[in-house]
């Protein structure tokens, strides 16, 4: 990146570089991009990511097992409790301890409902910055709802901490479950008009129709993952094709892109995947709720967890797409390597080949499709 | 022990003086600044100033030598009236469109200073005038500090012609309309002052994308203004209005389907030129952090603001004046106002009807203003290029085919005159049956999510 910044400074050419971020409205946080452009044409666009690096699979490496899971919370406070999830697999394995079913079940019902906070705040501001203010509001109003029936569950709002190794912390509160059917009737028949006002607004669906389209080969290439694979047309979801948890029990569909408004992979296929995974999520919650077991929510763990020495690597799917932990133990009670592969940092890669012939608004709508949060990519 | 009574739940209460202040202040601002505005247009013509010196000051307007000091004085008391009403207005809209965000966002909006948070623009322009006056040191200073004024002039200058009421107009130019489109370039000179002076790259790009749009917009804008230049045969806005009725198979959007056509693209082309979504481009938050506005602060960045929620009231007067009919009250004839005034100082029968005309004309403009506010909380931003081949491609030979159109359709209606009636009422009905067709679907998408149609809670 030097070298691209003192090529231009010497030959001092026709094209402007400029710094998108790290304090911008549409990076997403802090991200910063530096953009050649010609005009409102982009020459190319390099990510520069790392402002919001802050250790924390060092961190893990200092303390216990159990006491890492309110760091992974902050791993992607927009999915957080897939963050938790991922971990507690993680070390159950290690230790080979199987958690009951019904702790499977409200880990299930907690993580669609995270997923579905988390893809609203991802639509919306999608939709923002396209210049549509009203849709991020409308999908912020209904993740409030949902933060308020993971709040009567778990005590929190965004970071969670609900999972633990071996199970869940609290089980459903009363009438928690009534509560949630009556937001998913409200939300479902929502979703309509969330189509109605932003969707299939003309100038929205021009905005993103074959815009920086990612081919099939592409996505797989640059190990993309999550709604920007599925965006592409590959149909690959860890809930599915490595199932953990209870994601077994349901029946749901995988939303791909079809090219529902342009060519198969362009950003509005990666945004509208996202819109029927709302409509996929809150099924699964459904189903969930209908079929929910009686019983324990913590299995036997041992009160120090010490796995023993060896290596376990787990995948969840998160809101940005397939979420893997590998832990290395070398038989004590703290970690001795934690590594943690998120979404985010994948779709990173990918960037820098795609902005070659876009316009900066167009930028704009890359990123935003890709669903970057910036702690993620970090760490 | 008796139960306690539960407290009512707590309300935010305004207290008593700011809940005085805001309703007094709602109430008598629009109001008085409309009175003085009816008062003072008419009274300070050429014509009665001329009367003025010869009754009371006893000498010959022809021959005096302070005549033209009297002149400049009453020009000075209407351009400090108009440019209050420009301000107080854009002060006024900024309160209304936040509140009207806020009800279509489902949130409140402002609600703090005063009743309904009236106050807040109030409050808004003391804090951007009391901030510091920042001017980048890289910056080309004089350009910088300039910039604003060119687009402040630029707006301001649209109410020498822009008509009130019957009589309230500061001066009916013959060439009105060509006053107006030649004025409004001065804004676009602002900007492009201001994006590139303040040499900041995102307000480079803003000052470039508005420049490329306003030069763009401004031939549709200028073919959608002819069409009714054509049918009225005159450029004086007022004679555009003359020329039109109070009713609206009247109006000389309904009259011609041309003319129908054309206010849609002038109302686009007028968005763009104004800088509103879905053509905010040159202040695109999300892509150009605040576009030409980056780099400007306290008074100069008010400015700025000021003409954009300005040129709201502008673009709407002017399409209200050129399409929908202006001023004119149903069954109320041109020749009725001339009857009333006769010579000498007007009876009061004839500032009743003044009055009225406001009135209506006031009406109609809100009506596009609010339609702006509410696109503008609807709609995303077209990118760039689109907003070029939108014009270019679109609405430049559109509007070139209605103008040859409304040619053809004159010749047409001078042989036939009975045409233009009988398109008139079609149109209307035609307009009225997807209005309704609107309401309905508006009326189904509403409880199709288990809502209802809910107008309280303001």
């Amino acid at each position: 990146m030097e070298k691209l910044i003192m090529r231009r400074v010497h030959q001092g050419g026709e094209e402007m570089i400029l710094n998108f971020g790290p304090q911008h409205p549409s990076t997403h946080g802090v991200i910063n991009f530096l953009v050649e452009t010609d005009g409102e044409v982009l020459r190319r666009a390099v990510p520069d990511v790392g402002y919001l690096h802050r250790s924390i699979e060092k961190i893990a490496e200092t303390i216990g097992y159990p006491q890492f899971m309110p760091y992974t919370d902050r791993i992607d406070y927009v999915s957080a409790m897939m963050a938790n999830e991922g971990w507690a697999t993680a070390i159950e394995k290690m230790l080979k301890v199987e958690v009951p079913r019904r702790a499977q079940y409200l880990r299930a019902i907690a993580c669609e409902l995270c997923r579905m906070a988390s893809h609203l705040v991802s639509v919306g501001t999608m939709a923002t910055d396209i210049g549509a203010t009203t849709p991020l509001v409308h999908g912020i109003r209904e993740r409030e709802s949902i933060n308020d029936l993971l709040e009567a569950l778990c005590g929190a709002r965004l970071t969670y901490n609900y999972h633990r190794i071996g199970g869940v912390a609290f089980d459903l509160p009363a009438g928690w479950s009534d509560k949630a059917l009556k937001f998913l009737d409200h939300f479902e028949k929502l979703l309509g008009e969330w189509d109605r006002l932003i969707s299939f607004n003309e100038i929205y669906v021009k905005r993103l129709a074959n815009v920086a389209v990612i081919t099939r080969e592409q996505a797989i290439n640059y190990g993309l993952v999550g709604p920007n694979l599925r965006g592409s047309g590959v149909s690959f979801d860890c809930r599915r094709d490595a199932p953990y948890g209870a994601y077994a029990d349901f029946d749901f569909e995988i939303p791909v892109g079809k090219g529902f408004r342009g060519a198969v992979g362009d950003a509005f296929d990666r945004y509208y995947v996202r819109v029927l995974e709302l409509r996929e999520s809150a099924r699964i919650v459904r189903q969930a709720l209908a079929k929910m077991p009686e019983g324990d929510i913590m299995a036997k763990v041992p009160r120090k967890v010490k796995p023993e020495a060896g290596e376990v690597l787990s995948r969840v799917e998160s809101a940005r797409g397939e979420m893997g932990y590998y832990v290395v133990s070398d038989g004590t009670d703290k970690p001795y390597r934690v590594h943690v592969r998120t979404g985010s940092f994948l779709a990173m890669g990918i960037i820098e080949d795609l902005s070659p012939g876009l316009m900066v608004a167009d930028l704009v709508a890359l990123i935003a499709s890709l669903d970057v949060v910036a702690p993620e990519i970090d760490r | 022990m008796s139960a306690l009574p539960t407290p009512a739940p707590a309300r935010t209460k305004t207290p008593r003086l700011a809940a005085i202040v805001s309703v007094t202040a709602a109430i008598a601002l629009p109001l008085g600044l409309f009175c003085v505005i009816l008062f003072a247009t008419p009274l300070l013509q050429p014509a009665l100033l001329d009367g003025f010196i010869r009754e009371r000051l006893h000498r010959d307007p022809a021959t005096w030598y302070w005549r033209d000091g009297v002149y400049t004085v009453a020009l000075l008391v209407l351009a400090f009236v108009f440019a209050n009403f420009a301000a107080i207005f854009s002060g006024i809209l900024s309160w209304w469109e936040r509140r009207v965000a806020g009800r279509i966002q489902s949130r409140i909006g402002p609600n703090r200073a005063g009743v309904g948070g009236f106050l807040v623009w109030i409050a808004d322009a003391v804090k951007l005038i009391l901030k510091e006056d920042l001017v980048p040191a890289e910056a080309d200073q004089m350009l910088f500090r300039a910039a604003p004024y060119f687009v402040m002039v630029g707006f301001i200058l649209t109410f020498v012609v822009l008509p009130f009421g019957e009589s309230i107009a500061v001066s009916d130019m013959n060439v009105g309309l060509f006053f107006i489109t030649s004025i409004t370039a001065l804004v676009v000179v602002g900007i492009l002052l201001s994006g590139w002076s303040s040499n900041s790259k995102w307000a480079l790009f803003g000052g470039m994308r508005s420049a490329a749009q306003v030069v763009s917009y401004e031939i549709p804008a200028g073919l959608a203004i002819m069409v009714p230049v054509l049918m009225a045969g005159t450029l004086s806005m007022q004679g555009i209005i003359r020329a039109q009725g109070g009713l609206p198979w009247q109006w000389f959007i309904f009259r011609n389907p041309a003319a129908f056509a054309l206010f849609f693209i002038f109302f686009t082309s007028q968005l763009a030129e104004a800088n509103r979504t879905p053509f905010d481009l040159p202040e695109a938050e999300s892509e150009l952090v605040a576009g030409y506005l980056s780099e400007y602060s306290g008074f100069r960045f008010a400015l700025f603001f000021l003409v954009e929620w300005g040129n709201l009231w502008t673009m709407s007067a002017i399409a209200v004046t050129i399409f929908l009919g202006g001023w004119q009250i149903p069954f109320v004839p041109n020749e009725l106002y001339a009857q009333l005034k006769g010579t000498g100082f007007p009876p009061l029968a004839w500032w009743g009807l003044e009055a009225a005309s406001m009135l209506v004309f006031a009406a109609k403009t809100m009506v596009l203003v609010n339609v702006v506010v509410w696109l503008r909380w609807t709609l995303p931003r077209i990118r760039v290029d689109q907003m070029m081949s939108l014009c270019w491609k679109y609405l430049v030979p559109v509007s070139f085919a209605c103008f040859l159109f409304t040619l053809l359709w004159q010749i047409a209606v001078a042989a036939v005159p009975a045409l233009e009636t009988a398109m008139g009422v079609g149109l209307t009905a035609v307009s009225v049956v997807l209005a309704v067709l609107f309401a309905r679907q508006t009326h189904r998408n509403i409880t199709a999510i288990g809502d209802r149609v809910d107008l309280s809670n303001w």
